[in-house]
């Protein structure tokens, strides 16, 4: 049986802004997974650990993040923190014996890149990979 | 304030593996400070159990909550807003409240969410650092206010061990020596004298040792 993930993406506004522009069927085309939902929020570093657990919590096979390169975000350290958010959730993941690259984080420039859209094949296929979410159990 | 650190997920969970409903309660003195068990951690812990469940094929309903404080009775009072709702209350408050509601609500089951550390202060952002060990018998006036107690690894209250090497501690080289550290600021506030005055043999009744400690203030009590 073929699996297809459920991909949940949060991704800052300004390194997804001209990528999105593109249009679902722009994205389509340039090879973006149909199985991937974009939340666009105004920085990474607004995200709290809170809210991607939630995306596990509703059936997300997989998330990640795209945030600004390290040391070039508009909010000085927003997307530094993103990413230490992300390690938090790798290392929770871990202690629940689940894997933890289901959560990853990307940090990309801004405007249309190839890497936008590869970050999102990538996980595509490391999710598919791994199989649905162990999360997804029947619960009794 | 107090130090605490959220225990392993798998251990919390199996204090609830048995439980259909429960109270995530955090506390919004010290614990929020630290980030151990305030109302945030709460609802990343509440997160965390519901999806160790589902792992397990179980479903668990949790309630949020956090309460002003989990050390004080007034306080412990206003859980009876969830009265009915929870089969345990995994309270992420230092051990002072999980005791309180424990002493306060005879028939609740309350698990502790946190390892209680030490009583400590933040170093920098993320990292603190213990401070004082709640001796009951401070001597921080003839130390020039840091204490040997809790930050010699030895809780030496005669100066550096032979372990002291260029102000850093032969038990943990990346922690300095404290006696080190006390004996360059007598200095700088002159006071250099006081490190030749010897310690007598310490009586550590106060600190504990003798079982729990308790404090009545005669002006304060009705």
């Amino acid at each position: 049986m073929t699996f297809t993930p459920d991909i949940q993406a949060f991704c800052c506004h300004y390194t997804s802004q001209q990528t999105i522009a593109e249009g679902r069927e722009g994205l389509k085309q340039d090879g973006l997974p149909g199985n991937v939902t974009f939340h666009r929020v105004v920085c990474t570093g607004k995200l709290q650990v809170s809210t991607l657990l939630k995306a596990f919590e509703e059936g997300a096979d997989g998330v990640y993040v795209v945030g600004c390169p390290a040391d070039q975000c508009h909010n000085v350290k927003g997307s530094q923190r993103a990413a230490k958010r992300v390690d938090a959730i790798k290392k929770a993941l871990a202690e629940l014996a689940v894997e933890p690259e289901r959560i990853e984080m990307f940090h990309l420039e801004r405007g249309f890149h190839p890497e936008f859209v590869e970050a999102a094949q990538l996980m595509n296929k490391r999710i598919t990979d791994l199989g649905p979410s162990p999360f997804k159990g029947e619960a009794k | 304030m107090i130090i605490a650190d959220r225990k392993p997920v798998d251990e919390i969970l199996g204090m609830v593996s048995d439980a259909k409903k429960i109270l995530v309660l955090g506390c919004r003195g010290c614990v929020t400070v630290c980030s151990a068990g305030g109302d945030r951690e709460v609802e990343i812990l509440a997160s965390l159990i519901r999806l160790g469940m589902l792992k397990q094929g179980k479903k668990i309903e949790t309630i949020e909550g956090s309460l002003v404080r989990q050390c004080d009775k007034e306080y412990i009072d206003a859980i009876d807003e969830w009265e009915g709702q929870y089969d345990a209350i995994v309270s992420m408050a230092c051990g002072v409240g999980v005791n309180f509601i424990a002493n306060l609500r005879p028939t609740t089951r309350v698990y502790p969410a946190v390892n209680t550390s030490f009583f400590g202060g933040s170093a920098e952002q993320g990292v603190w650092k213990e401070q004082c060990a709640g001796c009951g018998n401070c001597v921080l006036h003839l130390t020039g206010g840091l204490c040997p107690v809790a930050r010699c690894a030895k809780s030496l209250m005669n100066g550096p061990c032979g372990g002291s090497v260029n102000g850093r501690c032969e038990i943990h080289p990346d922690v300095e020596c404290i006696w080190q550290s006390i004996h360059d600021r007598l200095g700088r506030i002159g006071n250099a004298e006081a490190m030749n005055v010897i310690a007598p043999i310490r009586d550590w009744s106060t600190a504990g040792h003798g079982g729990p400690r308790k404090t009545t203030r005669d002006d304060l009590t009705i």
